[in-house]
């Protein structure tokens, strides 16, 4: 069993991926084992009708079979009238978490509209995501060229809101350690191994975070998806371990929102 | 032990492709087998079946002895079912080294081949600002000496004609050069090659075999930059695990020319590994990406 906090529909805008189709992306997920995916659109980067873009992504996810993929919905807190997107995502589409992209959305942290989302959706029990990169800066189209989410305002976020559950997608490699350390010690944010890198990674990892913070993640089909498979198996990890990472952790962060 | 020579190494290399590793049909070597979980034994993320050579690695520590630094990688590369690793350059890295700086760095890496029991295979790494010193270090080193290619860096874009004394001894002595290549949007270092580069030494050194490491790092740009000069192989390690790399690399180049490396210790094994498993080509592409054509190339 495993649950992928990190996979998005639809189209990359700069290249077509191999398992950019649904049936292909259903696919590989299911031939790699995974159960659940946590799933968002790559409509919700550059798009402005949001509306549409989660209308689709909600449809798209009840095609498939047994919930393997789980609605996350694109909030854009710059955009007109976008509280009633959350609404929609939460009580329309019953999706069970947002997905945000302040890179692409051209907002920074300190946006007051940020802050509010956050408080928004911890109130009404939704898991936060926010991709913290979304293609290596070094390689990005001269014409696109977007950077890294800034998150040096995001531990006191996190901490202004006490039932905040926040999930970091690709932001290993990129957070430096004593940020990683700051957030991790709030009990409340949880990182993904999408972009974590170096022999054994993952046991390095958990030397650093508490086991607890750690989920399996894949930032499929943009990245192959047997990378974040095969990183389970390059450490050398208990059967314990491996269960808190593939799935009890992110199990356990749905089941604390619903308490 | 005694002491590794190349010829050993490579006759290692051919016997092994005469016994058909290269079709995946021979034992894997002793492993310490991984604690995975089901979903890494399933058909899409099965490493046993497969021959793997990784074709790019570094020594990562100043202060850890070279021969501990290799046991542990190579702990680690046995639960990737990794049968052979190529290290090159030492500790600190240095962007535009000293001659003698070079020589240390590799003293560090024979160490670290010697104490690998021949799963290392070793490239010399030079610095071709200093051409005669280069081609001393490298009849030290490869020559005369265990090691079986030539790693080239940051020092001086590659399309520079002080290479070219270099390249022609590479040929002579059935060396590989392998050529860090990155083409960033963010700008690269004074001396750093792009692809384009590679392919420009390459055309001017038919002779010799080149490896465009990283693939050009932008490897959209990068494969298509070595398209049309059929001595550069793509080397598709030390990016992010995109999916679409190898897809392209295979179409535009042919599996004979794209091999596997991880560039570890930075790098996971597992997120280079996953573009060649994880990639829709067929099955024998795969085997030579990850064993074969590497093999063929150090076997000549």
């Amino acid at each position: 069993m495993i649950i992928d906090v990190n996979v998005y529909l639809s189209r990359w805008p700069l290249r077509r991926l191999p398992c950019d189709e649904l049936p292909k992306l259903v696919e590989r997920l299911q031939a790699c084992g995974v159960t659940r995916a946590w799933t968002a659109s790559f409509d919700g980067l550059l798009h402005k009708d949001v509306g549409g873009v989660n209308e689709r992504l909600a449809a798209e996810c009840r095609q498939v079979p047994a919930g393997l993929l789980q609605p996350f919905g694109t909030v854009n807190p710059t955009l007109p009238d976008w509280r009633e997107e959350l609404r929609r995502c939460h009580e329309v589409h019953r999706m069970p978490g947002i997905r945000l992209q302040p890179n692409y959305h051209g907002y920074t942290l300190d946006h007051p509209g940020f802050a509010e989302l956050l408080q928004l959706a911890a109130a009404r029990g939704l898991i936060v995501q926010l991709a913290v990169r979304m293609e290596d800066p070094r390689m990005q189209h001269p014409l696109l060229r977007v950077p890294d989410v800034d998150t040096t305002l995001l531990p006191d976020l996190v901490t202004a809101v006490p039932d905040l559950q926040l999930v970091l997608l690709n932001a290993l490699q990129i957070l430096p350690g004593d940020r990683l350390s700051a957030l991790a010690r709030t009990g409340r944010v949880y990182f993904e191994i999408a972009t974590l890198e170096g022999v054994a990674g993952i046991a390095s990892l958990v030397t650093r975070v508490p086991l607890e913070c750690v989920l399996f993640g894949s930032y499929s089909p943009f990245f192959i998806l047997e990378s974040a498979v095969l990183k389970l198996r390059e450490s050398e990890l208990s059967p314990a371990q491996l269960d808190a990472i593939t799935f009890e952790n992110a199990r356990r962060i749905g089941t604390q929102l619903r308490q | 032990m005694g002491k590794i020579t190349r010829r050993a190494l490579l006759s290692g290399a051919a016997q092994a492709a005469a016994a058909g590793t290269l079709l995946g049909h021979a034992p894997a070597r002793a492993t310490a087998r991984a604690v995975a979980p089901a979903a890494a034994g399933t058909p899409a993320c099965d490493l046993d079946r497969y021959v793997i050579w990784d074709a790019h690695g570094h020594l990562y520590s100043a202060d850890t002895p070279p021969a501990e630094q290799m046991a542990s990688l190579l702990r680690a590369a046995d639960r990737m079912h990794i049968e052979r690793v190529v290290v090159f350059m030492g500790y600190p890295w240095v962007y535009d080294p000293e001659p003698d700086e070079v020589r240390r760095q590799n003293d560090q890496v024979l160490e670290a081949i010697e104490s690998s029991d021949g799963r290392a295979l070793g490239f010399v790494y030079l610095n071709p600002k200093h051409t005669q010193e280069s081609l001393d270090e490298l009849d030290r080193c490869v020559r005369d000496g265990p090691m079986v290619g030539i790693k080239l860096w940051v020092s001086i874009r590659c399309h520079d004609p002080c290479l070219d004394p270099i390249a022609v001894r590479a040929a002579e002595l059935n060396a590989p050069i392998l050529q860090h290549t990155w083409s960033k949007i963010t700008g690269n270092l004074p001396g750093e090659s792009m692809a384009e580069d590679v392919a420009a030494l390459a055309a001017r050194n038919p002779a010799t075999t080149f490896i465009a490491a990283h693939a050009g790092g932008d490897w959209e740009t990068g494969i298509r930059a070595i398209r049309g000069t059929p001595n550069v192989t793509a080397e598709i390690c030390g990016g992010d695990p995109t999916a679409g790399i190898v897809e392209m690399a295979v179409r535009e180049l042919g599996a004979q020319r794209v091999i596997y490396g991880s560039d570890f210790r930075g790098r996971s094994f597992a997120s280079q590994l996953a573009k060649v498993v994880g990639a829709d080509i067929p099955e024998e592409s795969k085997r030579l990406i990850l064993a074969g054509n590497l093999q063929r190339m150090l076997a000549r």
